[in-house]
């Protein structure tokens, strides 16, 4: 069997509003549009992602929040409606997805051996959290490879930053592990925004673009900061300034995602690809793919 | 609002999220007792002549101002983040829809952002289902559920909280009024055997004592004004501020004027779970002064970041 690999890392952020601004037919709202330097973004990627070949999709989220250990899907299918506790006006997605138990299992023993804490997540009545559904549903529109989520473990606010990137460069290679034997090709996902902080109103028309705008100048100064250092490759030291732009932009990033990921990937030193960049009701987001590859490698942005 | 139209809050009830008194009462001696406080606390309920329960749940964060839970059958199965192996939460609630529409107006009335949420499916959150589901089981009397906002402080929550005095007034209803949270919400971080749970730590145990003390006396307004050292030494980071007793105090009445009863307190996976019940009642208890301005109004933050930077 050929080794496993990880054939793509992508930094996709959920806000629900992309999706409904998408107009898909598994989402209720309708919508007139909006945020379309992330949606043409988005499709640009997932573009890419087509002419890739992997068997599945292993995406971090912050939005299945765990205290004790890391949790893993654990059940080959779930069907159901994913309505967003804060925008529920936006997003009602109903979803039907695969999961690929096998990998999710190999990763969680490989977690475990490390010592880290882990769970099975086997109850069939589950909701799959809405960062899954939306960044799965903008990479992969088809839905048509079964995915993996692992939930993120609320080490920053129980421990530091720090912690958190201990822990979760950990989880990242022990993920890396059991892809590697499992023989499989894999795209990763962390499923998050960088700087985080909402606006507190929303619009009347939530896709009034001209209400549209970061939530303060330091935030995003904040942002092009690392999206600079991801350009020049410079993963390493995205992760060493982590802790400080967590805190000041009070970033989305604390959930680990990216962390898990660069981990996983052994802190590429190559350059990101950009796929766009712009502010979701106040918060920063950029779509970003780190593709190990030198051939099929692009300078999009 | 006159100030003679005053709203009648038949007790409020502090108790925790966690699904065990729900899904495993007999797990461990100390979510049994916690699950017969709650059995306690839903037999006051029927026995009350309440026309409303009203749930402000420390476990549903909001950002866009304040949801007010409207859908007048909510039904679903819920399913714990951490405790889903425990089982399923499969619910049907009845809101009252009347009250959340007006809750609405007022909160706006009161310079607040809020909305009411009105959708099939909608994630009703963990510490909501495990109080409803044990509390008013049969949906005997209509319910509301209320957001905790993830950025908002102080006067904002206690604006909430008069919001729903003028609410309750405005369509003289009896209310019991439910806060769902932990005391040190800290749990431990493995899995570990119910039988052994215990409170996280010492310090944790301390101040959860010293807090039910102070409950107990029926110090609700002392209470919401140690909110912040209460924050501050034993609630993990999660949220800007430890913010029931502001609300409780806020939606109750200010004051220390209370027949304050524990029922139950345990840990629950390390948290301190306790299940309090508080009667509004005459004379006066407390030996702390307080210069926290009282506030009817939210007008916005304070924006520190723009004042004093050079021109
Ligand atoms: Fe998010």
């Amino acid at each position: 069997m050929a080794k496993g690999q990880i054939v793509a890392g992508c930094l996709a952020p959920h806000p629900p509003h992309l999706v409904y601004a998408d107009n898909p037919p598994q989402n209720e709202a309708y919508s007139e549009g909006g945020w379309e330097t992330l949606r043409w973004g988005y499709q640009r990627l997932a573009r890419k992602l087509k002419n890739i070949d992997y068997d599945a999709i292993v995406i971090f989220t912050p939005h299945w929040q765990t205290y004790i250990g890391t949790h893993f899907l654990g059940l080959p299918e779930f069907k159901s409606k994913s309505v967003d506790p804060v925008f529920p006006n936006l997003f009602r997605y109903n979803y039907d997805l695969q999961v690929d138990v096998e990998l999710s299992e190999a990763m969680r023993d490989a977690a475990s051996q490390e010592g880290i804490i882990t769970k099975m997540m086997t109850n069939p009545d589950f909701r799959v959290d809405y960062g899954t559904i939306t960044s799965c549903h903008l990479l992969n529109p088809e839905w048509d490879k079964p995915i993996v989520t692992i939930s993120s473990n609320r080490n920053t606010h129980y421990y530091s930053p720090e912690v958190m990137i201990e822990q979760a460069t950990a989880l990242g290679r022990a993920c890396a592990k059991a892809i590697e034997e499992s023989g499989k090709r894999v795209v990763l996902v962390a499923s998050h925004s960088l700087s985080h902080r909402h606006f507190v109103e929303e619009a009347p028309l939530p896709e009034d673009m001209s209400k549209e705008h970061i939530y303060n100048h330091s935030q995003y100064v904040w942002d092009m900061k690392i999206v600079e250092m991801m350009r020049d490759g410079k993963s390493r030291e995205v992760i060493d300034i982590m802790p400080e732009f967590t805190e000041q932009t009070i970033a989305e990033t604390e959930g680990g995602g990216l962390i898990w990921m660069l981990g996983a990937m052994g802190f590429p030193d190559f350059p990101a690809e950009i796929y766009g960049y712009q502010s979701v009701i106040g918060t920063g987001n950029v779509i970003a793919c780190w593709d190990p590859n030198d051939d099929t490698r692009e300078y999009v942005l | 609002m006159s100030e003679t139209n005053e709203p009648e809050i038949l007790f409020g009830i502090y108790c925790p999220p966690h699904p065990q008194p729900l899904l495993s009462p007999e797990a461990s001696e100390g979510y049994s007792k916690l699950r017969a406080a709650y059995d306690e606390c839903r037999k006051r309920i029927e026995e009350s002549e309440a026309d409303i329960i009203l749930v402000y749940s420390t476990t549903w964060p909001s950002i866009i101002g304040h949801q007010i839970q409207a859908l007048e059958k909510a039904i679903w199965t819920h399913v714990d983040d951490d405790f889903h192996y425990l089982g399923s939460m499969p619910y049907e609630f009845h809101m009252d829809t009347e009250f959340a529409h007006s809750m609405k107006e007022n909160c706006e009335k009161r310079g607040l952002e809020a909305r009411t949420v009105e959708y099939e499916g909608f994630p009703i959150d963990t510490g909501s289902v495990v109080a409803l589901q044990l509390l008013n089981p049969d949906n005997r009397i209509p319910s509301c559920i209320l957001s905790s906002n993830m950025y908002s402080n102080r006067s904002e929550t206690i604006v909430l909280g008069k919001a729903v005095r003028d609410t309750l007034a405005q369509q003289n209803k009896k209310a019991v009024v439910v806060v769902v949270s932990s005391l040190s919400n800290r749990m431990f971080t493995e899995h570990i055997d119910p039988k052994e749970d215990r409170i996280h730590s010492q310090k944790d145990d301390d101040w959860n004592r010293k807090i039910l003390e102070f409950f107990d006396d029926g110090r609700l307004e002392d209470l919401s004004q140690l909110s912040r050292d209460i924050h501050g030494q034993i609630r993990v980071q999660k949220v800007v501020a430890y913010k029931p007793a502001w609300w409780l105090a806020a939606t109750m009445g200010q004051h220390n004027n209370y027949d304050g009863e524990v029922l139950a307190y345990e840990a629950l996976h390390g948290s301190g779970g306790a299940v309090i019940t508080l009667t509004p009642s005459t004379g006066s208890v407390g030996d702390k002064e307080f210069d926290e301005d009282d506030v009817e109004f939210y007008r916005g933050d304070r924006n520190v970041l723009d004042k004093g930077t050079l021109e």
